[in-house]
């Protein structure tokens, strides 16, 4: 615990509070809260009753409101702490309630009704957590399924994704040939077109293929990313010429040299691109959307979206499933992230 | 069988020349060196001939066959690279095992090869290493292994010994000359150092951008350099250059004046030289000697004497700013800002005309 308190109060020179400390302090304290801030309060919302959800102010935490069994009352009753005429505040049971004025009961006195009006009292609540938001789903909602092609679809296109990438990366850094600065030129450009552009064109091709209302619909088009050609190419260029030449002499023809020289060499770059098409074909929304129409073949976050009805939203459940789907990618950053920073940092390197 | 012809081969980057109409003969287990200032194309003539960059024009021939176009692989040839270019991310004896693989040798007969290369060449305690773990030397001797277990025609190096330090570059010059005795392959070696080429060569092949200056013995290139490029460039320290003039020519004598008085007699068979023609007097720094002041001796002020012992490097200047760099075997040498006498011998002077090129005596 002393750590930690040394480890929040670090100054620079470690005496006195200079401003710069200060400033840094706050900085960084507002980065956590603006940072975690969403996803603590998604975690904790995740865990809330619908009611609690639509409750204003609203809570960072979940609770329940106690309830207690009281003789002569089959179902259990609602307790709040109410503030009584005399002053004195008690716990009391709620039986029912009209308009403004609660009929309630001691449950030590269960036939004294006492009448509260609603101003005077707040439930009595625990932390609690309703964990049914998330086993609900499990049961009623075609979770596996989902995961399923989910998992399907991040893992075939960020295989592609690595594999088309990369040779078009060896391409570019590693062979001399008119209009390759032209080609590399336009794959970069190609990042300022976002996929509300072409979506409707993209739709059209997709469609023309056959690949409509299919999974690999939604792989295929999002395989070849500008991102991470950029990404490998400036990372191969790094890789010394020599190797290449020494492995030409060795009689290593050009597949195996992209295979088993420059591929292994670019690991740290592949595990980047890896981590960034994970996240962003799970993350995937529009896409499959547009593509998939057949229930069965729904990605979690277009299933989640079945939530969202158009009258009513069922709140409490896409909390839960947005948590649960969060979690690979966060496994994701937690094991990986290493790579991230050494692998983005070795990319500006030439 | 290893040898390997150069015919009129020519290398243009776009408009830029880098090689002029190279003609070279490379006999069978010849050590060759190709020596040269850094960016006179050597490099390139290496990669040519290993087949990794294509001539805009010319023959290579290996054993007479032309391979002019023939990929690099196919050419049999190993080569050594400056920066080792070694795998990273394989071990040792997969460094090793690479190229043996890729033309699907038997595993037994690859085991079989890298046994005996790492024996040879002292590198069997690393096999299980990365070449990261490995130090400059011992990487040296590992990129060498793996040109020796392909058991090429002829081995290319590359500068093999620039990343060493001094003293690891002397052994290793030692080892390979030793290598080159053992296996008696061809072997076509680069650098930039006149002194490895001095001491690895068979033959030398001196380069000045893209050119061919010449070709001969190490000691032919020292006692009898064909221009002053040469001359220049092979011996250490260099050999002194003075202005001259051309006082009479005869059909074997050639008589010049140079600074300070400097008078000789330079023995050159039929020579086109006239009298008051500009030339070139070369004389090596070991060849000039002490002199007590008697007749025939030019007087020199010592600019820096640096005694190393057995010998004295003596800096001076003749006539105003003609700089002499002299090898005394001797330490009693004046200092600084002294006067001295020193004597050139005429029978060790070089003569070159006022094209650079070299009048030959004998």
């Amino acid at each position: 615990m002393s750590g930690v308190a040394t480890f929040l109060t670090r100054r620079r020179g470690g005496r006195g509070w200079h401003w710069t400390d200060v400033v840094s302090w706050l900085w960084l304290a507002g980065g956590l809260v603006i940072m975690f801030g969403p996803a603590v309060w998604l975690l904790g919302s995740s865990f809330k009753t619908p009611a609690q959800l639509a409750e204003f102010p609203p809570t960072i935490l979940p609770y329940v409101s106690q309830q207690a069994t009281v003789e002569g009352h089959d179902k259990p009753l609602t307790l709040y702490r109410v503030k009584l005429p005399d002053g004195s505040t008690k716990v009391l049971a709620e039986v029912r309630r009209i308009g403004i004025v609660a009929q309630m009961v001691d449950p030590k006195a269960p036939n004294e009704i006492v009448k509260v009006n609603i101003a005077n009292r707040e439930p009595v609540r625990e932390i609690g957590l309703a964990t049914e938001n998330y086993t609900e789903p499990f049961v009623h909602f075609d979770f596996l399924r989902y995961l399923r092609n989910s998992v399907f679809v991040t893992a075939m296109a960020t295989l592609i994704t690595l594999l088309t990438n990369s040779m078009a990366a060896f391409a570019l850094s590693k062979y001399r040939f008119r209009g390759r600065d032209l080609t590399m030129l336009l794959i970069v450009g190609t990042l300022m077109v976002p996929l509300s552009v072409i979506l409707v064109p993209l739709y059209s091709v997709v469609s023309a293929v056959g690949l409509l209302d299919s999974l690999w619909g939604v792989i295929l088009p999002t395989v070849a990313t500008p991102t991470g050609v950029f990404l490998l190419r400036q990372y191969m260029l790094t890789i010394p010429d020599e190797l290449l030449d020494a492995a030409r002499m060795d009689n290593a023809s050009e597949w195996q040299i992209y295979w088993r020289i420059v591929l292994p060499l670019a690991a740290p770059a592949l595990a980047v691109l890896a981590i960034f098409s994970v996240v962003w074909r799970w993350n995937d929304f529009l896409w499959p959307l547009v593509v998939l129409s057949r229930k069965e073949l729904y990605t979690l976050q277009v299933g989640l979206n079945t939530y969202a009805g158009q009258l009513n939203v069922q709140w409490h459940y896409i909390l839960a499933m947005t948590v649960v789907t969060m979690i690979p990618v966060v496994l994701v950053f937690v094991f990986l992230q290493r790579y991230i920073t050494s692998g983005i940092a070795g990319t500006g390197l030439k | 069988m290893g040898r390997i012809t150069l015919t009129d081969i020519d290398r243009a980057y776009g408009k830029i020349k880098i090689l002029h109409n190279i003609n070279l003969d490379v006999g069978d287990g010849e050590m060759l060196v190709l020596v040269g200032p850094s960016g006179c194309g050597k490099s390139t003539l290496l990669r040519l001939i290993a087949g990794l960059d294509r001539p805009t024009g010319g023959k290579i021939e290996i054993d007479g066959a032309d391979v002019t176009e023939v990929s690099a692989a196919r050419r049999g040839l190993a080569m050594v690279f400056q920066s080792y270019a070694l795998y990273p991310h394989m071990s040792v004896r997969q460094n090793l095992a690479f190229g043996l693989e890729n033309i699907r040798m038997p595993k037994a007969e690859i085991d079989a090869r890298i046994t005996e290369a790492a024996r040879m060449l002292d590198i069997a305690p690393y096999l299980d290493r990365r070449p990261g773990q490995l130090s400059g030397g011992q990487k040296q001797r590992v990129a060498i292994g793996r040109a020796v277990v392909r058991n090429p025609t002829a081995f290319l190096l590359d500068e093999p010994l620039s990343n060493l330090d001094a003293e690891l570059r002397i052994s290793t010059r030692a080892e390979l000359a030793a290598l080159h005795k053992r296996l008696a392959t061809t072997m076509i070696y680069v650098t930039h150092d006149q002194v490895e080429a001095m001491t690895l060569a068979d033959r030398i092949v001196v380069m000045r951008s893209g050119r061919i200056e010449q070709v001969g013995r190490p000691l032919d290139l020292y006692n009898a350099p064909a221009n002053l490029f040469v001359a220049g460039f092979i011996g250490a320290p260099r050999m002194n250059l003075l202005p001259a003039k051309v006082r009479s020519a005869s059909g074997t004598q050639v008589h010049v004046e140079g600074p300070g008085g400097l008078s000789a007699a330079i023995a050159a068979d039929g020579t086109a030289l006239k009298p008051g023609d500009e030339a070139t007097l070369g004389i090596r720094p070991h060849d000039i000697e002490l002199s007590d002041g008697s007749k025939g001796s030019v007087e020199a002020r010592v600019t820096l004497a640096e005694a190393l012992g057995p010998e004295t490097v003596v800096h001076a200047t003749i006539a105003g700013d003609n700089r002499l760099v002299a090898v005394l075997k001797r330490q009693d040498v004046q200092t600084q800002g002294q006067p001295i006498n020193l004597t050139l011998p005429p029978e060790r002077m070089h003569l070159f005309d006022s094209t650079g090129l070299r009048i030959a005596s004998r």
